[in-house]
């Protein structure tokens, strides 16, 4: 495990400093860089959410790096070496493995709540101006020093929480997928059809901007919840962008 | 390169920069494809507005020796415009990603263009012409009272000034779901292939309402989704032939006989991964943004975040050679994948093909023996294969003089930063060259920075 900590070559010049300390110091700064990757990835996933459909290869190769990261976090153990430093820890600081991305519009349109940010920590916390724009603008500053003890991964067992990832993992794909038709292939021609409905997709979204940007972040109360927060930036940047082409029109 | 060593090292002199002077850059002008005909009179530029515009070059002016014909505006228009589909609720973009010209067969010049959606076949032709003296009309059109014809006469053409129009001649729509990237016309001149991120389609020239599916890479289950298509070409020899890259830095070659849908490649191309420089990035930077064949065939180049390679098409397990483009930038991954320069897609270029300019090509039976594509700062780089030398400028409106050689320039890695180097952290990464074009047959070169178009040539003696 050490020897493999120190070999990586991922990260950049200032952030080697701490690796050429003891070698018992490298190992945490490894995992924390590590964890800062994740995050970013993380959240540059989320921003796959915009106007124009997402850039298909970008959103590909960074969800693979995404899960690099969660088999080599799961190969070296980690995610037990991290579940025993939560214990005590405010349900607001931990960073919620579940919910990492918005669920597709189509579970929306069925009127379920949509699971917020997933990246939410201490430091999100602080910038409370809440708009996509703010968003955009914290991918940037993801890699701003972070608390190790705020980034922790929720959960009850690792097993579990592989199992929630892979599942957002996969919600990810699920949303990307749902950009873009689902219909029969047809060997000559495509037609684009979509199964979604600009009225319910509205319906879906009046219900959640009830909530606050990121009120839902105190509605964590355990580990395993996933649902109450149901607003997501990105559903209020498309409920804007609706609400455009109706006045328009 | 540099010059000094004479022989046929060519020396390379600023001749024109096209666009605007200012430094804020108008979204809808930043160029986003540039491509030369075959003959090379012709260069088009396909930008972000979808708009097309179209250099001519001047005929050599016998008493100018000393430089080749300008490049001036020939047709400018629009190619594509912005779109709504208002079932996924997403805006199509109208930027051009890319532009090929099918050779010319009659006095008008035809290209492909293509956004990420629908590609058009475009008509240009000139007119110099014009009828005049018609018996029922007048010279503006409106009709004369036929009472006033007393005597009738033949309408005769007369010279008018240069009109170059454009017309879409053919337009490919509805046959990609996802974003089209790569356009490559057959040698039989007759068809083409269109690829997306997971799909290759092939079309008629002459028939728009459809296409043939003949890659497909999408699977059942997206979520299963590991790989994509990012580059497609057609081999410039063999009708039957195409190859196509992938994000995860293969290349696979496909024989249009052996069935109709090509899912099974004839020939996988991979170098394996060396171990000692794996990260987390490994794979991004692995991701191909370009693949071209050199002219013979025999070869092909792509070109991934950090170099460039050259494959034997008869040997799959590696590269023939390696170019490094910018090995320094190694090191900055992480901060180049924070602010998603990792991302940015380089195109990669040969020389061109005349015999005269590769006279003392060791290379002769391919005459691909330089490589050319752009890096960051707006450098781009070239790699000489016989000489294994390589250069690296900079298209900058600082060496406006036209006839004076260009100077090379350095980055440097790390350590002591000697006079007239470029310290690694000192690099623009918004000033990125991803777009190069050689001239088939001369030594003049089209460098696109980001919304400036610059026109190299080398030094004539």
């Amino acid at each position: 495990m050490f020897v493999r900590g120190l070999k990586r070559k991922c990260f950049d010049g200032e952030e080697d400093i701490e690796g050429t300390l003891a070698g018992i110091k490298a190992i945490p700064s490894y995992n924390l860089q590590r964890q800062s990757l994740l995050d970013m990835s993380l959240v540059k996933l989320q921003l796959c959410h915009m106007l124009v459909e997402p850039n298909l290869c970008r959103s590909v190769l960074i969800a693979n790096t995404v899960r690099q990261i969660q088999e080599e976090m799961t190969q070296d153990g980690t995610w037990q070496m991290i579940n025993t430093q939560s214990t005590g820890q405010a349900s607001l600081d931990r960073l919620v493995s579940t919910d990492i991305l918005c669920r597709s519009s189509r579970e929306q349109a069925e009127g379920k709540h949509v699971p917020g940010f997933s990246t939410f920590n201490k430091d999100f916390e602080g910038d409370q101006a809440q708009d996509s724009s703010e968003t955009m603008s914290t991918a940037s500053s993801v890699q701003a020093p972070r608390n190790l003890q705020s980034n922790v991964w929720e959960m009850e067992n690792p097993q579990e929480n592989k199992g929630n990832f892979q599942k957002s993992l996969d919600q990810i794909f699920e949303t990307l997928e749902n950009k873009s038709p689902n219909s029969v292939e047809d060997l000559f021609s495509e037609v684009d059809n979509s199964y979604y409905d600009l009225d319910t997709m509205l319906t879906g979204m009046m219900s959640n901007t009830k909530m606050g940007h990121c009120d839902g972040l105190e509605t964590f109360s355990s580990p395993t919840t996933t649902t109450s927060n149901s607003n997501c930036k990105s559903d209020l940047n498309e409920l804007d962008h609706i609400v455009e082409i109706l006045v328009e029109s | 390169f540099s010059g000094a060593g004479g022989g046929n090292d060519i020396q390379w002199c600023f001749s024109q920069v096209k666009g605007a002077v200012d430094d804020d850059v108008a979204e809808a002008d930043i160029i986003s494809t540039v491509e030369f005909n075959h003959s090379g009179e012709l260069l088009a530029t396909g930008d972000k507005g979808g708009r097309v515009v179209i250099f001519q070059q001047e005929q050599e002016n016998k008493t100018q020796s000393h430089s080749r014909g300008e490049y001036n505006v020939y047709s400018t228009f629009q190619s594509h415009e912005p779109e709504f589909d208002y079932l996924k609720s997403l805006e199509i973009e109208e930027k051009i990603n890319k532009i090929r010209w099918l050779p010319q067969k009659n006095a008008a010049q035809f290209l492909l263009s293509t956004n990420d959606k629908t590609i058009k076949l475009w008509k240009i032709s000139e007119r110099d012409k014009r009828p005049e003296g018609y018996n029922l009309k007048e010279e503006d059109g409106r009709y004369r009272d036929p009472t006033t014809v007393t005597t009738l006469r033949v309408p005769v053409f007369r010279p008018m000034d240069l009109m170059v129009e454009a017309s879409p001649r053919r337009i490919f729509a509805n046959a990609h779901t996802y974003h089209i990237n790569s356009i490559s016309i057959n040698s039989d001149y007759e068809t083409y292939l269109s690829a997306d991120d997971l799909r290759i389609n092939l079309w008629h020239l002459e028939i728009t309402d459809r296409s043939f599916n003949i890659v497909d890479i999408k699977p059942a289950n997206m979520e299963e989704l590991t790989e994509v298509i990012t580059a497609a070409e057609f081999h410039p020899n063999s009708c039957n032939t195409f190859v196509y890259s992938s994000s995860k830095g293969t290349i696979r070659l496909c024989d249009m006989r052996a069935s109709a849908l090509c899912d099974r490649h004839s020939k996988l191309f991979e170098e394996p991964e060396d171990p000692s420089n794996r990260s987390f990035f490994s794979e991004i930077i692995s991701s191909i943004s370009d693949v071209k064949f050199s002219h013979s065939g025999r070869y092909m180049m792509t070109r991934d975040y950090l170099s460039v390679k050259i494959w034997d098409l008869n040997m799959e397990n590696r590269p023939v050679e390696t170019y490094q483009v910018h090995e320094y930038l190694r090191s900055k991954l992480c901060s180049l994948y924070e602010n998603d320069c990792i991302f940015d897609k380089f195109e990669c270029c040969w020389n061109g093909s005349d015999r005269q300019v590769q006279f003392f090509s060791l290379c002769t039976s391919d005459l691909s023996n330089i490589v050319m594509t752009g890096s960051y700062n707006n450098f781009f780089r070239m790699f000489d294969r016989n000489t294994k030398r390589d250069i690296t400028l900079e298209a900058s409106r600082e060496n406006n003089k036209p006839r004076t050689v260009l100077k090379p320039r350095k980055v440097c890695a790390s350590g002591k930063r000697k006079k007239d180097e470029i310290s690694v952290d000192s690099l623009d990464f918004n000033k990125k060259i991803l777009h190069t074009a050689w001239h088939p047959k001369e030594n003049i070169i089209a460098v696109a920075t980001t919304n400036n178009l610059y026109i190299f040539q080398d030094k004539m003696n």
